[in-house]
């Protein structure tokens, strides 16, 4: 008696919950992924097998999940996109994806995602594709584990690697995109989350957020790109525990802020950038517990700037700490570690007894006359930045931390 | 012949209260630095603005000094059957290489101590010594070169102060108030050619090379980006700075046959 | 073996030697002699190429000298102020002149004829006037150089010194060397000098033998003689 219904349970979990995979692969029945998406029901799987297969333009049309084997290759011939997600509840995974097609006119993408919710790209491979993962109108997704890649030179005739266009509660993590445009680009996200990612060497951000607001970004690193990270337009973003380094050239920085409301920037390290993070526009932001190291300028502020607050961050062997284009300040800079710091700590309470004035007249100069840079670390310059130090003359003299840290924060 | 000459201005030197006290001062600096920092990296960028400053001052005071000093060894000398050329060549090197170990052992003995072979400063602390023997070598040069061109030791000394006041500090200041005023001029090429005539700022480059690439490539003209960013800005640096040791040096052997002594 | 030819030396605004030639062929002790400031010590060290005329030639053993140095082998110099470097020993200033020289050498003898011994361990800076000259001494008389100048030999040292020393400037002489001597020792000269030239004014006022001045002054003696050279 128990074993019948035992064996009448199982025969129903097996039709309910995992119906039909097809298998596909070039000796098999099934030759085409086109094929098999004709016979597969919602919630069937295909398994693609080793083998390379020619896709444009296919549309998913159903809930299905799309596994690829070790081996399997999606063709795109260079014509058009090659995956076109255009229902909810779909999963690709496991595809190595070329020669997806290149336009000057449209968005062509491997993998494109229009109005569909609850989809997962996993493990794929995208080699040299317009844009890699192009997610538009579409929600709570799971995009992870990918590598998208390229070999692009220049901004015009390139996509980007992962690209999410009004879209909300996506969670991008673990992938690497290099040699794109932009690695990520969000527009118009909201409530997403973008982790672990390593975006380097692309010509223009590592990631880029445009209007999104109420997102998060955690442990990524972004190296070697045109610039880092620039979020512009947004508010409510929480950047965290993020690398930002090597991000040379000019104008290049680590972290662009521009026009954003109410962020939050904790314990990210900015290493070896032109710029740290450049700061244009943006008001209520605060920074704590980030590493500024050997940073060309640490943070270089620009024009309408308010209740910035930057607290227990660690500014480290930067050529400039900070750097003003004004001399109005509404900037709070009190408690944290400066390494060029010379003051004294005479009731050893960790607190230097002398402020600290982290914008030196040199920093105004060089912004003036960009060649001077030349003269850094010479003994004139000194000896006029400490007069600048005796009496502030050219930089805000309001600009001090009344509470800089003798010792590094860990 | 001229081995000879080095050995003994530089065994004479070696036995001089001064050499001990340069190399003590180094040793002392170079363990406070460490002590006070804790930290490989921190000192050693304290140290490059004190290296860069100082060894210059330094070479040129020890070099006039020892210039007017051994005046009695040099007639010694200049009766002997030696080239004039030999001899000052000699007492050159004599200077100059006692003066570069003093530096090079007063900070090679505590940042090997502290592990700098093991640390990943090493090449920056490596460009600072060689930059610093440079610096040696080129004002003491200069200095001795301003001693055979005065007679008179209370000017030769006076001149030769000036002359590393100039290099570190004045020329810099010149050199920043005309970027400044020139401003609307495209400077790039000025001013890369304005550093090529101070040794300091050479020296100075060949230290930011390392420490400051990142702001340095912050710029825009194509001639700063091409000598900053490629190995060619160290290779010119080095070049320059081997033609400043080789000018003072040449300057002073065709003033030295000259000379009535 | 030694000639200069129309040598002309001018500090600045002041000629010292204004077109002097003479000639020296034979061995035997020339003293140069002359007031303050004649060039006395200017026509050693042209001799020596330590100071470079603005005209003439300087001829040691039939080549010209002037810029070249090797023909300091065969001369030996000993100047008038006794300067060494204050950090060596004697020892050490004499080993690195042999060592400079790289010819065979007799400072032994020199050393005990002028006893010297007990100094040989301390350094140049602590000596006195006398011992230094007496170092001097040592190393201008150690080699074997068929020419000698000394400027003012005789500074500072003590009588017994000053006897052994005209005795090592007599055997010098015997030896056939050529011995050019400045000194305001007159009766040195008396004693030593085959020759004198006198300077005065940049020229060469007067030159010849003891026996030829007293002919010429009609003085007997050699403090009256010059004396009378000066009038």
């Amino acid at each position: 008696m128990r074993l019948s219904i035992v064996i009448i349970l199982l025969f129903f979990i097996n039709h309910i919950g995992n119906t039909s995979v097809w298998n596909i692969c070039p000796s098999c029945q099934l030759k085409s992924l086109e094929e098999a998406l004709d016979r597969a029901e919602p919630m069937d799987t295909i398994r693609v097998q080793k083998g390379l297969y020619e896709c444009v333009d296919i549309e998913i049309n159903k809930p299905v999940v799309i596994i690829g084997d070790e081996g399997a290759v999606i063709d795109g011939l260079e014509k058009g996109y090659v995956l076109k997600i255009l229902s909810d509840s779909v999963t690709i995974s496991g595809l190595k994806i070329i020669n997806a097609g290149k336009s000057y006119t449209k968005d062509f993408a491997a993998i494109y995602v229009y109005r569909a919710n609850h989809f997962t790209l996993s493990n794929l491979e995208i080699i040299n594709p317009f844009f890699g993962i192009l997610l538009e109108k579409s929600k709570n997704g799971n995009v992870h584990h990918n590598k998208v890649y390229g070999v692009s030179q220049r901004e015009d005739d390139s996509g980007n690697g992962i690209h999410l266009w009004h879209c909300s509660n996506v969670i991008i993590e673990q992938n690497e995109v290099y040699g794109l445009r932009d690695g990520i680009y969000l527009e118009f996200v909201d409530d997403s989350k973008v982790m672990n990612n390593y975006t380097h060497d692309n010509i223009r951000y590592g990631l880029h957020f445009m209007f999104s607001n109420r997102d998060e970004y955690v442990e990524n690193i972004f190296e070697n790109n045109g610039a880092g990270v620039a979020v512009m337009f947004s508010k409510f973003i929480l950047m965290k525990e993020n690398t930002f380094t090597h991000n040379w050239g000019t104008a290049s920085y680590g972290l662009l802020l521009k026009e954003i409301y109410d962020a939050e920037v904790i314990d990210n390290s900015f290493t070896e950038n032109t710029i740290g993070i450049f700061i244009d526009g943006s008001t209520r932001i605060n920074y704590t517990e980030n590493l500024f190291e050997q940073n060309g300028w640490a943070v270089k502020v620009s024009g309408g700037c308010y209740t910035n607050k930057f607290f227990k961050n660690n500014f480290i062997g930067n050529s400039f700490d900070i750097s003003y284009n004004a001399k109005m300040n509404d900037n709070t800079f009190d408690g944290n570690y400066w390494s060029d710091y010379t003051g004294y700590d005479l009731d050893k309470d960790g607190i230097g007894d002398v402020p600290y004035r982290p914008v030196k007249l040199f920093s105004y100069i060089v912004n003036k006359t960009p060649e001077t840079i030349i003269l850094l670390r010479s003994l004139f310059v000194d000896i006029i930045n400490f007069s600048e130090k005796v009496s502030p003359v050219f930089t805000p003299d309001n600009l001090i931390d009344n509470q800089p840290s003798t010792f590094i924060f860990q | 012949m001229m081995l000879k000459v080095l050995k003994y201005s530089f065994s004479d030197l070696i036995r001089s209260r001064w050499s001990y006290v340069y190399l003590a001062f180094y040793l002392v600096l170079g363990f406070v630095l460490l002590f006070l920092n804790e930290n490989l990296s921190k000192a050693v960028i304290t140290l490059m603005n004190i290296v860069v400053v100082l060894t210059p001052m330094i070479g040129t005071i020890f070099g006039i000094m020892y210039f007017y000093n051994s005046r009695e060894f040099t007639e010694l000398l200049l009766a002997q059957p030696i080239r004039r050329r030999t001899i000052f060549l000699g007492q050159y090197l004599g200077v100059a290489l006692s003066l570069s170990l003093s530096l090079i052992l007063g900070l090679g003995i505590p940042f090997t101590i502290y592990g700098i072979t093991q640390s990943g400063q090493i090449w920056d602390f490596a460009t600072l010594l060689i930059s610093g023997t440079f610096l040696t070598f080129i004002f003491s040069g200069l200095s001795i070169y301003i001693g055979l061109l005065n007679s008179n030791k209370i000017k030769g000394f006076g001149y030769a102060i000036l002359i590393w006041l100039f290099f570190a500090v004045i020329y810099d200041g010149i050199f920043l108030i005309s970027l400044i005023v020139f401003d609307d001029y495209p400077l790039d090429k000025f001013t890369l050619f304005a550093s090529f005539f101070n040794p300091i700022d050479l020296s100075r480059i060949m230290i930011l090379l390392k420490l400051d690439i990142s702001a340095l490539l912050g710029y825009t003209g194509a001639l700063f980006q091409k000598f900053f960013g490629t190995g060619q800005g160290l290779i010119v640096a080095f070049i320059m700075l081997l033609l400043w040791v080789a000018g003072p040096m040449l300057l002073m052997v065709k003033k030295s046959t000259k000379k009535d002594f | 073996m030694i000639q200069l030819e129309n040598i002309t030396k001018r500090f600045g605004q002041l000629t010292v030697l204004d077109n002097i030639s003479f000639a020296i062929e034979n061995g035997g002790t020339f003293a140069v002699l002359g007031p303050n400031g004649s060039g006395k010590t200017t026509i050693l060290k042209i001799i020596l190429g330590m100071v470079l005329p603005q005209k003439g030639e300087v001829i040691v053993r039939d080549s010209k000298v002037l810029k070249t140095w090797d023909y300091r082998k065969e001369v030996s110099y000993l100047p008038q102020i006794a300067r060494f470097p204050d950090n060596l020993t004697v020892n050490e200033l004499i080993k690195m002149i042999k060592d400079l020289r790289n010819m065979p050498s007799r400072e032994d003898e020199l050393i005990e004829l002028l006893g010297l011994e007990k100094f040989l361990d301390k350094k140049l800076g602590n000596l006195s006037g006398g011992t230094r000259q007496k170092v001097n001494i040592v190393l201008t008389f150690m080699f074997d150089c068929p020419i000698l100048i000394l400027d003012e030999p005789t500074a500072g040292l003590d009588p017994v010194s000053l006897i052994r020393l005209k005795e090592l400037i007599e055997k010098e002489k015997a030896a056939g060397k050529i011995i050019l001597i400045t000194t305001h020792i007159l009766s040195l000269v008396e004693s030593l000098a085959d020759e004198i030239i006198f300077l005065l004014e940049g020229h060469i006022h007067f030159r010849g033998s003891l026996a030829d001045l007293s002919e010429k002054t009609g003085e007997k003696d050699i403090e009256h003689s010059i004396a009378s050279l000066l009038e």
